[in-house]
């Protein structure tokens, strides 16, 4: 907190979330800890399980049961928002924090139009009339990309294609002016044609509006395009977090090093791409240590008994290795 | 939408011809209509005369043409037992049966959907176990058995209730008679309409149920969630309105089923409709009021699905397909 600009929009405290099964006890995030800024892009990124949506599902106050919050906290500026009771819950989500879904082919209600439900959620969050919000919705359509919006308001979802539709959900997601918006995957379901322009429709509209934006992906191309700064998750463990430019070009963590390697670029001679060998651990089996050791071509004595923790490396650099821990290394190496 | 009423129309006019081939066929296969009619002692003079009188002797095919021409017209011959026109039988006894279906789907539908959706809602609840399980039994336990544990409690220990009957009714124009007015007629209804309906409701509680479950588990449920939407608006705006296309198919064929299979409770409960009459109508091999309640039913049941059909363009905008293509 040394000579901290401003104070953070949200800001995620060792978080836990734990699911009970028949098998014991699942840590599907252990102890992360991250901020997001006002107006910041945070890129979110890691392989499939390692935690990504469940860290947007616990923001949000939405994970699935028998899934709980076993500590931590989560505060959106300055006021906790992982013990609110469900209904003032409620009113956090879709009014302070939006969310965008993955597939926006089964992401909207097929029963009802475009316009019921933007109204219905604007009245929800919002004291306007039915013809102000009606209002709201067209302007919102026509600024997310919808080409003749009054008109198109009444039709419904199935009469949008993918790309079309994610517009609206974005629309959806911002329409009670939320100040985080957080978006899951909210490309991969779409043609590659279409996902820059979703991208870059998210980023400029949360930019005019000075929403936060945290980014789920797994695609390092978008992270890079849109980030600000970018978090990588591994096993449920932040590995590193890092302005964008910084952890692209000189990853700290080795896994970080191993996921940008793993990025196909056109320069490149190389006709491989990099891989990073094995595969991340299942969560009840989690080594002890650093959970990426096994995989970890550095890896020496300390990683494999002691969990690495967050170090601050300056520059709003920090990631969680033992090869930046002076006293573990030792003078045996030079990180 | 006018092509596809026109087309369904079309099949079940296709499926009515087909019953009407089962139902001529009757006449053919369940004993001789002569023998029925003039009894052992008529001569074999007699007999010929007869089938010849009655077109007995004409081909097939013109005979069955004839019998759809009558039955297209409601004529359905003369009961073979009680000497009168088949269509004024049936319609006579129709009443107390429709209103005893009426009810009873009325009771199935709404206690079902209400415990269907409650049950889904508090899903890990004690209630809902009770109930899930004691629904359980209303789809195990026979029709018959429910209706006479109903009338040994309810009418014979309790006396709260009448066991038989129909009550005091009141005509209504020239042929129709409802129970709905005095107050005998509507106790009268009481413990028939639960018989005929439990295991109905059952069964829409259960479908309501897995079906909400399901739709509760849908993304654009967690979106609506996400959104911030109350509770109620969810469950019950968003998750219930989808929940109710495939409620609408198994309620409307459950409706088919319930005048269908009021036979049994009618027999239990000698509840003086169509059921009742069949019953004796098989008895005394009487085919023309046999033949005339299968057509009646498959008619039922035809109708019904055009019903349904149609409620399915009212719920699921997708299906308006001209629509679609117009704002493309």
């Amino acid at each position: 907190m040394t000579g901290a600009m401003t104070d953070p929009l949200l800001s995620v405290r060792d978080l836990v979330v734990e699911f009970p099964t028949r098998r014991g006890t699942l840590r599907a995030l252990d102890r992360v800890s991250f901020d997001i800024m006002p107006g910041e892009v945070l890129g979110m990124v890691g392989e499939s399980g390692a935690g990504k949506s469940i860290t947007g599902a616990s923001i949000i106050g939405l994970i699935e049961p028998p899934g709980r919050i076993a500590g931590g906290e989560i505060r959106l500026k300055g006021e906790r928002i992982d013990n609110l009771r469900p209904e003032a819950m409620r009113k956090v989500r879709g009014r302070r924090i939006g969310m965008v879904f993955q597939d926006p082919l089964t992401s909207l209600n097929p029963l009802y139009t475009v316009a019921q439900q933007l109204i219905e959620t604007i009245r929800t969050h919002m004291d306007v009339s039915e013809a102000e919000a009606r209002k709201r919705a067209v302007a919102l359509l026509d600024r997310v990309g919808i080409p003749a919006a009054a008109r198109r308001i009444d039709d419904y979802p199935h009469h949008f294609s993918g790309g079309m539709r994610q517009r609206v959900v974005i629309a959806l997601a911002l329409c009670a002016e939320p100040e985080l918006v957080i978006a899951d995957e909210p490309t991969t379901a779409l043609d590659v044609s279409v996902q820059s322009q979703i991208i870059e429709v998210l980023k400029d509209i949360c930019a005019e509006r000075g929403a936060a934006v945290m980014l789920i992906t797994h695609d390092m191309g978008v992270i890079a395009e849109t980030a600000d700064r970018v978090a990588v998750l591994y096993a449920g463990r932040m590995a590193e977090i890092g302005p964008v430019r910084e952890v692209i070009t000189d990853a700290l963590h080795p896994y970080t090093a191993g996921l940008m390697g793993s990025i196909p670029t056109l320069t490149q001679e190389s006709d491989r791409l990099v891989q990073i060998p094995g595969a991340m651990p299942r969560l009840h089996a989690i080594p002890p240590g650093c959970a990426f050791n096994p995989r970890c071509e550095k890896a020496f004595a300390p990683c494999r008994e002691t969990r690495p923790e967050l170090m601050d490396r300056g520059n709003g650099r920090e990631v969680a290795c033992w090869l930046y821990d002076t006293v573990a290394t030792g003078g045996m190496r030079n990180a | 939408m006018i092509a596809f009423i026109i087309r369904r129309l079309l099949q079940s006019v296709i499926v009515m011809i087909a019953v009407a081939a089962v139902s001529f066929a009757l006449f053919r296969f369940v004993g001789d209509p002569i023998y029925s009619m003039l009894g052992q002692e008529a001569s074999i003079s007699d007999r010929e005369e007869l089938r010849d009188r009655l077109g007995l002797n004409d081909p097939i095919v013109v005979q069955f043409a004839r019998f759809l021409g009558n039955a297209a017209q409601g004529d359905f011959g003369i009961s073979y037992r009680l000497q009168m026109p088949v269509a004024e039988l049936i319609l006579q006894r129709l009443p107390a049966t429709m209103e005893l279906a009426l009810v009873s789907a009325t009771l199935a539908f709404v206690t079902g959907l209400g415990l269907g959706v409650y049950t889904a809602l508090r899903r890990r609840g004690i209630l809902s176990n009770i109930i899930m399980t004691a629904s359980l039994i209303g789809v195990s336990l026979p029709t018959f058995l429910i209706g006479v544990l109903l009338i040994w409690v309810f009418a014979v220990e309790l006396r709260w209730l009448p066991s038989n009957g129909r009550g005091a009714v009141v005509q209504i124009g020239n042929w129709w008679t409802t129970g709905f007015l005095t107050t005998s007629g509507r106790l009268a209804l009481i413990l028939p309409a639960i018989t005929l309906g439990l295991y109905q409701m059952t069964l829409i509680m259960r479908l309501v149920r897995a079906e909400l479950l399901e739709v509760l588990r849908t993304d654009y449920i967690k979106f609506a969630r996400a959104r911030g939407l109350s509770a109620r608006a969810v469950n019950f705006g968003h998750a219930l309105k989808n929940t109710l296309v495939p409620v609408i198919t198994i309620t409307g064929l459950q409706l088919g089923s319930i005048i269908a299979f009021a036979i049994i409770t009618e027999t239990v409960f000698n509840w003086p409709g169509v059921g009742a009459l069949f019953i004796n109508s098989v008895r005394f091999v009487d085919v023309p009021v046999m033949s005339a309640y299968l057509m009646m039913i498959a008619l039922i049941f035809v109708v019904i699905n055009l019903i349904v059909d149609l409620l399915y363009y009212a719920v699921d905008p997708r299906l308006r397909v001209d629509r679609a293509a117009r704002s493309h």
